[in-house]
């Protein structure tokens, strides 16, 4: 693998700069993580981060709404601002040479936000569509309602918020949350594309460097569940959310894990898509994934699949993610690997890709592996590690969900 | 980059898009037969036939084609739309030849009948999934009223009942008909060798039946239909509008493509601030959809049941303005910032650079290079979005929604 150009910087107030210099692109993109994701929405105000990223970037230092907008669309920047269960972020991503003056914006919509209430009611009504929208997308709900149940709270509350909760926020809870949340000393800026560390690093000393606040953000655990629910909808579809407990991205078993869930969900050769699609015929979208927090991970599971085929589905989906544990094919974990090689060496296409690469990896490693690393660990698995890995976190515990016009049978010896 | 092309005696255009400095090769084939090349009674067909490609050939069996396309480690996929069904695989480049061959071979399936019958299962649940997803439903619908007796109004998937009707020979016909070599484009982007593909297509594709299936151009007459669908349960009504707009091989499309950037991107255009920002509308954008003969401009809009009449309103009060008025020289070159840096980011990867390659060939057989659209977007006049207003002024023509609203 081509070798890569990984530096960081810790400023002194304790935020992190990561930066991968490629050279063959003409690119920069940026992935700044904010330590104010859902679960630092106080109880009952699910909601409060998501209304914090819209209304984040309606004027910010000396600009305003409008003239923020102008100018990142002048600069050519492409966008977004999402909300994570740890994390706000923040990701751009232009012409290399842009980047500076891209940064010095951002700059002001993290440290001086303008937060204005006349923007408040229209920030809030957005969120209140999104939602509305995720309501009316059966695939987008089903994983959604899944991790609810299955992660403790607020772990598992809805990044994008609760319907039910937005009438209980105000502008105060959400200025207040800025305040608390986003401060230096768990914030991460990763950086990859055709730019010079030193650069970088300088202006991020100018902009960042004098940034404070000793504030920090809290919340309190409670349990999820329940472990089986179904939801009472009427549709063509029944919507199948299974979970079970996996170990999280620091974990030493992660790439284990990842290899469990590649055999079970990785390509149309796996044995999901071969058992409930190809040879049943059951489903058009059938697929597993890993989903990690800091100290806790899953696999999830979907399928959906006509009313009247979904109790089959449930079945068959079950039974091949409990087989997992009679062994592992050689062939099986080969075709793993090759696609995690090609999709190792792909990433270094996409200055997006790295950037965001970068910044996680930091947060859930407090380092950044180069992909020689990732590929090596992945290279060393064997189909008995990967199935020792099986047996000690076996396919147990499970959470499902189920939405449709009708309950499904929970086999009884789960 | 080097670009370079050929064409086999059968027909078959191949073209490629040499980058040595990527990691990748990206490889397709781009077959000029969609939604709007089959006649009612099969409706459904070409999307159905996308599905059996990877059902297997004489040589490989379904389980061989999944089995190796994850071997080497291939992101690849395929996709039908009105007037191109497009399969491709981006791989490493050691395995970009192993992969085009697979493609190549999977194009001429067997087709067996039991196959055939289990693949119907799974397509009639991807109908059922989109059944019960009201944006696509309302695509369906939007196509259907505003192309009404144009066969771009055929829905892509078919129907329910279509799809059950269709039989495995009827399949075969549709597939001996329209996969001929003169309809199909090889397009290649990434880091190979010219050599290498000439090779392989000769070597791959030679023996393929020759011949091109003519499909006629024909001006659509939209009715000005306005259709409602009602679904009570939902939380949000979505609204699809769709007005007359240049072709693909228009010379006024950039100009069209800037209209849309201004009029309507997701953030800082006039829908923007209109509808989006001031909280009106959860999304309101303005795409520009070209066919071969014809084109639209197509506004989506989701937002609060309640707000649908006021939203409307505004839309039509953004038209009227920039119909009569068109736009300022500031938008325009912000548009043009916004519209360059997309292009340069979206090129960095081969597989971008494929859908870019194999799209103009099909459309306008011609090459661009990514420093030849970043020049006919900076080249568009002020001049040249009048002339696109004038000749295709921004309406509500064909207005669908879909929502718990009842009457609007």
């Amino acid at each position: 693998m081509q070798h890569q150009e990984l530096n960081t910087y810790r400023l002194t107030n304790g935020m992190t700069l990561v930066v991968e210099t490629m050279r063959n692109v003409q690119s920069a993109a940026f992935t700044l993580l904010l330590p104010a994701g859902s679960v630092f929405d106080p109880p009952g105000q699910n909601g409060v981060a998501s209304i914090l990223a819209t209304w984040l970037m309606k004027g910010a230092g000396a600009r305003g709404s409008q003239e923020l907008t102008t100018d990142l669309d002048n600069l050519g920047v492409q966008r977004s601002e999402t909300v994570g269960v740890s994390h706000l972020m923040l990701n751009g991503a232009t012409l290399s040479h842009i980047l500076r003056p891209t940064l010095e914006i951002y700059a002001d919509v993290v440290r001086a936000p303008h937060l204005a209430e006349e923007q408040f009611e229209s920030s809030m009504a957005y969120v209140e569509q999104m939602l509305g929208s995720i309501e009316d997308e059966p695939r987008q709900k089903v994983m959604q309602e899944l991790r609810r149940r299955t992660f403790k709270r607020p772990w598992g509350l809805p990044p994008e918020g609760s319907l039910d909760d937005l009438p209980r926020i105000e502008p105060l809870d959400v200025q207040q949350n800025w305040g608390n949340c986003f401060r230096p000393q768990e914030t991460i800026l990763g950086i990859a594309g055709n730019v010079e560390f030193e650069d970088v690093k300088s202006w991020v000393e100018e902009l960042f460097g004098d940034w404070d606040n000793p504030r920090s953000g809290e919340f309190e655990e409670l349990d999820g569940g329940p472990p089986f629910d179904h939801l009472m909808q009427e549709s063509t579809q029944t919507q199948i959310g299974i979970a079970y407990p996996s170990v999280p991205y620091r974990h030493p078993d992660y790439y284990a894990a990842w290899a469990a869930v590649g055999v079970l969900s990785g390509g149309m050769s796996s044995r999901l898509f071969t058992e409930v699609r190809e040879k049943r015929g059951l489903c058009y979208s059938v697929y597993a994934s890993l989903n990690s927090l800091p100290h806790d991970g899953r696999v999830v599971c979907y399928a959906g699949t006509t009313n009247e085929r979904a109790q089959e589905t449930l079945d068959v989906t079950l039974q091949v993610i409990r087989d997992l544990e009679n062994g592992i094919a050689d062939d099986e974990l080969d075709r793993c690997k090759a696609r995690a090689k090609s999709s190792l060496i792909m990433q270094q296409e996409s200055s997006m890709a790295r950037s965001s690469s970068v910044a996680r990896d930091w947060f859930y490693l407090g380092e950044v592996q180069t992909l020689d690393e990732i590929h090596r660990k992945i290279d060393a698995l064997t189909p008995q590690t990967v199935l020792d890995h099986v047996h000690q976190f076996p396919a147990r515990e499970f959470t499902i969900l189920t939405i449709g016009p009708e309950m499904l049978e929970i086999p009884n010896d789960l | 980059m080097i670009f370079n092309k050929t064409q086999l005696d059968n027909g078959l255009e191949i073209i490629a898009e040499i980058n040595p400095s990527v990691h990748s090769v990206a490889v397709g084939f781009f077959v000029k037969t969609g939604s709007r090349d089959e006649s009612l009674d099969v409706s459904g067909v070409s999307h159905f036939l996308e599905h059996m490609m990877f059902k297997g050939t004489e040589e490989f069996t379904a389980e061989d084609v999944n089995r190796i396309f994850d071997e080497v480690g291939a992101n690849y996929n395929a996709a039908t739309g009105e007037e191109t069904t497009f399969y491709y695989a981006a791989v490493l480049p050691e395995y970009w030849r192993r992969t085009a061959g697979l493609l190549a071979s999977i194009l001429y399936p067997s087709l067996r009948t039991e196959d055939f019958d289990m693949e119907k299962q799974v397509i009639l649940e991807e109908i059922g999934m989109y059944e019960d997803q009201p944006s696509f439903v309302l695509y369906d619908k939007l196509m259907q009223s505003h192309f009404s007796g144009h066969p771009l109004g055929q829905s892509i998937l078919g129907s329910s009942e279509s799809v059950r009707a269709l039989t495995a020979d009827q399949m075969r016909q549709y597939h001996r008909d329209h996969y001929r070599a003169g309809n199909i484009v090889l397009a290649v982007a990434g880091n190979t060798t010219w050599n290498e593909i000439e090779d392989f297509a000769v070597a791959g594709c030679s023996h393929w039946p020759a011949g091109k299936t003519p499909r006629p151009a024909i001006v659509p007459r939209p009715p000005a239909a306005r259709e409602l669908l009602v679904r009570e349960s939902a939380y949000q009504e979505q609204l699809m509008l769709m007005t007359p707009a240049p072709a693909a091989n228009s010379p006024l499309r950039f100009a069209a493509e800037l209209l849309t950037v201004i009029v309507g991107d997701d953030s800082g255009s006039r829908f923007y601030w209109k509808l989006v920002d001031s909280g009106l509308a959860e999304v309101a954008e303005l795409s520009f959809q070209d066919y071969e003969d014809c084109g639209g401009f197509m506004t989506y809009l989701t937002c609060d049941p309640e707000q649908v009449g006021t939203n409307l309103d505004h839309i039509r009060e953004i038209f009227d303005d920039v119909n009569r008025h068109a736009v300022t020289a500031d938008e325009l070159s912000r548009a043009k910032n916004k519209t360059a840096a997309r292009i340069v980011l979206r090129s960095e990867r081969p597989m971008e650079r494929l859908s870019s390659l194999g799209g103009n060939w099909i459309h306008r057989n011609e090459y661009r290079s990514v420093t030849d659209d970043l020049q006919d977007i900076e080249g568009v006049t002020l001049e040249q979005i009048r002339e696109v207003i004038d000749r295709y002024p921004l309406t509500s023509w064909t207005t669908t929604a879909i929502g718990p609203l009842k009457q609007w």
